[in-house]
């Protein structure tokens, strides 16, 4: 249900600072809707992401009721090293969603 | 527009408008007493994601459109001014939203490491309302940014 995209550059020069986006399909459930039958829908939100660069988080957040199903979300980072940066989301449950792309930097 | 209330008289035009704001409603599946943080429900937060420091307008900018047809899904961008240096740099960001159940939106943890101060996301508005961000530097100080986003159809 939860499928994850992520978009990094393949490779960049030392220091750069790179913009990567990612999403995921979720329906970011706030447990605030009714069903047809006027039965509320129980809350199962991601409720935290954190993107980590071999190993090191460098964007991590924190998600309420507010931010919208399948989110999109963007944000940048310094090309520091080649390696890997992966990408975890958690939901209520505390099941994890992880991608993860690599990087090799000149 | 006729200003007397004859239920019998309603055109076709104004039971359509009428029931399209029913679904409408039925779509957000609040009550609107539930509908809607306080004002101090969301200073309280802020309070406490700043660690009740006295925030400043400036150094944030918050982009968001001005009419917002989709509550659903309103595309945000944040930047902060900053280096985003070891010693001087952004160290979270917080997002309220004053008309929303609940007031806080999402909190973003960065430090020297992202480069630049920005992130984009999509968030859900459930009427025409301030969205305020904050931004917490390194040194405790906190800026912010308050933007009024009109909505069309809610959508939390």
């Amino acid at each position: 249900m939860a499928a994850a995209q992520v978009r990094v550059p393949s490779s960049a020069k030392k220091g750069e600072v790179i913009e990567i986006k990612t999403r995921i399909a979720h329906d970011m459930e706030t447990g605030m809707r009714k069903d047809s039958a006027g039965k509320t829908i129980p809350r199962l939100m991601l409720k935290s992401f954190v993107c980590k660069y071999n190993g090191t988080p460098v964007f991590e957040a924190d998600f309420d009721t507010s931010v919208s199903a399948n989110p999109i979300l963007s944000f940048f980072t310094v090309a520091t090293e080649s390696g890997k940066l992966e990408f975890i989301w958690t939901d209520d449950n505390n099941v994890a969603v992880k991608e993860e792309a690599s990087i090799t930097v000149a | 527009m006729s200003s007397e209330l004859k239920p019998s008289a309603l055109t076709r035009r104004e039971m359509l408008l009428a029931s399209a704001a029913l679904l409408a409603f039925a779509a957000t599946g609040a009550t609107p007493r539930e509908a809607q943080a306080t004002p101090a429900e969301v200073d309280a937060a802020v309070k406490k994601l700043t660690n009740n420091a006295a925030v400043k307008p400036g150094k944030v900018t918050l982009e968001l459109p001005e009419i917002a047809e989709n509550g659903a899904s309103v595309p945000m961008t944040v930047k902060v001014e900053s280096p985003m240096t070891d010693k001087d740099h952004v160290a979270a960001i917080h997002i309220f939203a004053e008309g929303n159940p609940r007031p806080v939106v999402l909190s973003v943890k960065i430090g020297p490491r992202a480069g630049k101060a920005e992130f984009a996301i999509r968030i859900r508005m459930a009427q025409t309302q301030n969205v305020l961000a904050v931004a917490v530097m390194s040194d405790g100080q906190a800026f912010s940014a308050k933007k009024e986003v009109k909505v069309t159809a809610g959508g939390c």
